[in-house]
């Protein structure tokens, strides 16, 4: 099979000892059903998944308990039936060292299971079922980075003419695949062929090394039994790492490169991880989500390394009870391989779907790190340096957070293989400098960006407020020539209405009432300008909220105006004993509402407006927009609805003002209470997206609850004075 | 049991940075044997004053700039400058050249520098440098011929006598290396005549050039050894080799007016160049083509000082104006990064 296949190297690389023999000669066994079972949220790269279950719930084995929040993220299922014990954060596999919010199980031990559906005939399926299936799965890259599969597998067909099966184990120590195919290579070959029928790639090759000539003749022979599939290639590659690195298979199967920054899918080529292909075949074959994995556990404090099938969420402790490791000889647990992987400080932590190995390693074997000396340049690094670079250089460029250089000698096509470090005769830790340095230089970019998109958004803001400035002050014009127009009509109306007559007597509490109202506004006024200008003079001032307050110091201003007209006219008409007034202070008015709905309608398309701007500057706030457009909406058709009754109860107008008074109160409260209501909301989404507003917001919201219990007593006291 | 914590990788290849150096001054030994058996124990007693001298400075300099001074003399690389610069230096040198030209080299060569990896230039060559362009006098004359020319060999005591004394008496010292005393010659003679010098011919066939070419074939062994060892690689020296016989084809084609490629190859301190000097990881370039780059102008700039030059050797300016240029160079040789189209070159644009 292998025979006329033209392989490629790769520059650089290094031959470590591999340290493999030890965990294979016992087959794999099952780890058991520990007392625990620890499931971290975020086991891929993506988003971190949404929890289904809550504590106290009871789960079926293989039932769905955490699903994906969007595209690239993964679902998690419950290894076992059992009870959620408890859903908080814990010490979890991770390079950094962090903790994530993990689902715990304690297992009931029946292990029963959910129901489950399998695909009976995967031939017949279309790519998007199978895809649908490997997603429902939960199925995620299982060679270590845990990327979701069913992204990759999206691509589309028609540009894909490769699969490959990354089946290299280049890393010492590890033998997890080297022993799933040594055991069930027909199970690979079966995932591999409902990958084949997603991607309808034109060749199909195995990359493995050939230290593992036990597992390559199985798979050979697993292909040689499914005689009507595909042809798949097992290419036997030398060892050396990081063959299994994937732009190194890529580049030693095919002789050419990823380009930088790019996917294999560039050039056709899709890479997945054997591990995976078997996992796709429990998902597709056996309707079984990804619950379970290889996993080796090996290392001199191991009495009995080998590899177990172990559940998702199962504490390495366990692991390392059964496999008779003596955890005081233990000085450094790593999962992972020797060059890649992390270590643990916290034997608690849980197996999660990509780690593919335990090492409890003792003092001797892997040696507390020597002492760095200085950096002589001999250039080994340089030579085996899979990706090219120049390691010292980089090393010189991140040792003096010189970013821009770091950047220009590409460190971000390091691929952190740490073969450099391997080699550096002067045991300088070159990974973990360039580690740093890329975080910084993120964090720099991040900073640019976010600072970038401010000040876009500051611009186009300041073009908005001018040209709403002139609309506004457009509108306002004609507003009060309306208004003073149909002044001018109702005095006509009511001199041509002696029936007015009837209410008299109310003007005086009228005035009352308007005088109160026009004080209110003023202060209000007062209030808002106080607030613009602290928050004007603080050293970050929020321009978002400016603006706000700034139109609600308009609206102040226009209302108490409003009021200050409307106590003159009240004054007059009582002087005139006219009823004309009585609509004045009336909020229910349809006057009123007719304004109400026109400054909704108005408020609407400046919302549409900002909405469509923040969608072409592809803002993150569009979301937020979306949500206020609709509100808006709503409140155009509540307004129409308000009016539409009120013009029906004028029709039948015999409340007393004092009624209308407390109503117009109770509408207050529910204003108030809507707006809490929002600002909660609008909290809520900052604190999930970890938006820098948090602080800004939840002063907000305060304000706005101090404002609603405002309203609150305002209305209790005026229904008692009604009740009065 | 307290678990560490600690970025990958977690292996290390047993490579120490004290363990090249100590198998660079290994791979020197046959060097050294021929040089004592030919010329007498003067380089012995030359390398015991420098590696002193450069330990003490160095253990000096570590004190002075509080750092620990065992940790640090144990990379051995001072001890490895030391030797080097002792088989550049005349074997019959007076002390305080070796003194002054070590204690310079390690002082201000080195650690003025910044210390092991930060010294653009070749501590060595820096105080071999200084040296030659401050006391030229006993740096051309404390040569030796052949111990088998002369009657008797140079007994150790008379070496000794001859380095911390007197200056006179040791007959066997001469002003002139073959290199030195052909270039001198063939402006007046024939190649044929001066291979009659008694320099080049002595009374029993054997002659100073066949000694040359002996520690240059131990040197050579050593620099093999290195190789197989992968404690360099095969660019600078087989470049500067090969760039140094091109231009001595080139120019020096007639053996009657210019130095004959076999001198230039096997006499002086070319194969202690090309192997051990001009390969000191610090001050050499480190790009695989910038490595090329490197080796090729320290060999033209041997040529062109050899031959035009009025220094009686030239790979110590070699190596030194090449390590001005190293930086440079690595900075346009970038190797063309994985998935990248065409290498990145110099530094980058500041904005
Ligand atoms: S291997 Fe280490 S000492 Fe050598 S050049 Fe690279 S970083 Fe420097
Ligand atoms: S860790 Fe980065 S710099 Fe070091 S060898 Fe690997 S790819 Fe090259």
């Amino acid at each position: 099979m292998n025979t006329s296949f033209q392989l490629h190297d790769f520059v650089g690389g290094i031959h470590p000892t591999d340290n493999k023999v030890q965990s294979t000669n016992t087959p794999i066994s099952f780890a058991g059903i520990p007392s625990k079972l620890i499931l971290p949220l975020t086991q891929h790269i993506g988003t971190q998944s949404k929890p289904l279950v809550s504590p106290g719930d009871t789960v079926l084995k293989g039932q769905l308990i955490a699903e994906a929040q969007g595209f690239i993220s993964a679902n998690l299922h419950a290894p076992t039936s059992g009870t959620i014990s408890a859903i908080e954060a814990r010490p979890v596999a991770h390079q950094s060292g962090l903790s994530d919010i993990c689902i715990e199980i304690t297992p009931d031990n029946n292990d029963t299971w959910v129901e489950r559906t399998r695909i009976t005939d995967y031939k017949k399926c279309d790519a998007t079922q199978l895809i649908n299936a490997i997603q429902a799965a939960g199925i995620t890259g299982m060679g270590g980075a845990g990327f979701p599969s069913h992204v990759k597998v999206s691509a589309d067909p028609a540009q894909i003419n490769t699969l490959i099966i990354n089946a290299a184990e280049c890393e010492p120590y590890i033998t997890s695949d080297d022993m799933l195919i040594q055991e069930r290579a027909q199970d690979v070959i079966s995932g591999i062929h409902v990958l084949a029928h997603i991607l309808e790639p034109k060749n199909i090759l195995i990359g493995i090394e050939d230290n593992k000539p036990k597992a390559a003749d199985a798979l050979i022979e697993a292909i040689e039994k499914d005689a009507d599939t595909p042809d798949i290639q097992v290419v036997i590659i030398p060892t050396k790492y990081p063959s299994g690195g994937e732009k190194q298979l890529i580049q030693i199967l095919t002789g050419k490169e990823v380009p930088a920054g790019g996917l294999p899918s560039e050039l056709g080529i899709v890479c997945h991880n054997l591990g995976t292909a078997y996992a796709v075949h429990n998902a597709v074959i056996k309707g079984e989500p990804l619950i379970s994995r290889i996993t080796t556990i090996t290392g001199n404090a191991c009495a009995q390394p080998q590899n177990y099938e172990v559940l998702i969420g199962t504490p390495v402790e366990h692991l390392l009870n059964i496999s008779n490791t003596d955890i005081e000889k233990t000085s450094r647990l790593v999962m992972g391989g020797p060059m890649m992987g992390f270590t643990l400080d916290q034997i608690q932590t849980p197996i999660i779907k990509a780690s593919n190995c335990i090492i409890a390693a003792t003092k001797q074997e892997l040696p507390d790190p020597a002492m760095e000396q200085a950096c002589i340049r001999c250039g080994m690094c340089t030579e085996v340096c899979p990706a090219q670079l120049l390691p010292q250089q980089l090393y010189w460029f991140s040792k003096s957070s010189n970013l821009e250089q770091a950047e220009a000698h590409n460190i971000a096509d390091c691929i952190e293989c740490g073969a450099c470090s391997y080699v550096c005769p002067s045991n300088i830790p070159l990974v973990q400098y360039y580690r740093f340095a890329k975080g910084e230089i993120k964090q720099t970019n991040e900073d640019k960006k976010k600072s970038d998109r401010a000040k876009i958004r500051f611009e186009t803001r300041l073009a908005r407020q001018e040209r709403e400035q002139a609309e506004k002050d457009a509108k306002r014009a004609a507003r009060a020539e309306a208004a003073a127009k149909k002044q001018a009509e109702k005095k006509a109306a009511a001199a041509a209405n002696p029936e007015g007559a009837v209410e008299k007597k109310i003007p005086t509490a009228d005035l009352q009432l308007l005088q109160k109202k026009f004080d209110a506004t003023k202060a209000a006024v007062a209030k808002s300008k106080d607030k613009i200008a602290a928050l004007e003079a603080s050293e970050s001032p929020d321009t978002d909220k400016i603006e706000l307050l700034k139109g609600a110091l308009e609206k102040a201003q226009t209302k108490m105006k409003d009021a200050a007209k409307a106590m003159a006219e009240a004054k007059k008409a009582e002087k005139a004993t006219s009823t004309a007034n009585a609509d004045k202070g009336d909020p229910n008015s349809p006057e009123r509402l007719k304004n109400k709905l026109e400054l909704a309608q108005s408020r609407l398309t400046t919302a549409q407006t900002r909405l469509d701007e923040a969608k072409a500057e592809n803002s993150d706030k569009v979301a937020a927009l979306e949500t206020a457009v609709a509100n808006q909406k709503q409140r155009v058709q509540d307004a129409l609805k308000a009016l539409d009754e009120s013009i029906q109860q004028t029709n039948q107008q015999n409340t007393t003002e004092i009624k209308v008074d407390t109503e117009a109160l109770k509408q207050k409260v529910l204003a108030a209470q809507t707006r809490v209501d929002k600002a909660s909301e609008r909290l809520n989404m900052a604190k999930e997206q970890n938006l820098e507003t948090v602080g800004a917001l939840q002063t907000g919201l305060e304000k706005q609850q101090a404002k609603l219990d405002e309203a609150k007593a305002t209305l209790a006291s005026a229904t008692l004075e009604d009740a009065k | 049991m307290k678990l560490l914590n600690i970025s990958s990788p977690h292996t290390t290849r047993a490579l120490s940075t004290s363990n090249v150096m100590l198998n660079v001054l290994l791979a020197l030994i046959p060097g050294i044997i021929a040089l004592t058996y030919f010329f007498g124990p003067g380089h012995i007693i030359q390398i015991v004053i420098a590696s002193s001298v450069a330990i003490a400075c160095e253990a000096l300099v570590m004190k002075a700039r509080k750092r620990p001074i065992l940790f640090y003399l144990k990379d051995y690389s001072a001890l490895l400058t030391a030797v080097l610069l002792a088989l550049s230096l005349p074997p019959y040198a007076p002390y305080w050249v070796t003194i002054v030209a070590t204690g310079f080299a390690i002082i201000v060569g080195k650690h003025l520098y910044g210390g092991l990896g930060q010294n653009p230039f070749n501590p060595a060559m820096v105080g071999f440098a200084l040296v030659l362009v401050s006391f030229p006098v006993p740096m051309t004359t404390s040569w030796s011929a052949p111990s088998e020319l002369l009657a008797t060999g140079i007994s150790f005591s008379d070496a000794l006598g001859f380095i911390f004394s007197s200056r006179e008496g040791l007959d066997a010292i001469t002003s002139a290396t073959p290199l030195d005393a052909y270039k001198h010659q063939v402006a007046l003679s024939t190649a044929q005549e001066i291979y009659q010098n008694p320099l080049f011919k002595g009374a029993d066939q054997s002659s100073i050039v066949l000694a040359w070419q002996w520690v240059s074939a131990g040197f050579l062994l050593g620099g093999a050894y290195l190789l197989w060892k992968r404690i360099f690689t095969w660019h600078i020296p087989l470049s500067l080799l090969a760039t140094l016989v091109l231009c001595s084809l080139i120019f020096g084609w007639d053996a009657d007016s210019y130095v004959p490629t076999s001198l230039h190859l096997l006499a002086g301190a070319t194969i202690l160049g090309a192997f051990f000097i001009a390969t000191d990881p610090v001050s050499a370039s480190t790009t695989p083509l910038g490595k090329l780059i490197y080796g090729a102008g320290i060999g033209i700039f041997i040529y062109i000082i050899r031959t035009w030059g009025s220094y009686p050797d030239a790979v110590a300016f070699a190596v030194l104006l090449m390590n001005f240029a190293a930086p440079f160079i690595d900075q346009y040789t970038q190797p063309r990064t994985y998935g990248h189209a065409k290498p990145k070159r110099g530094l980058a644009a500041k904005d």
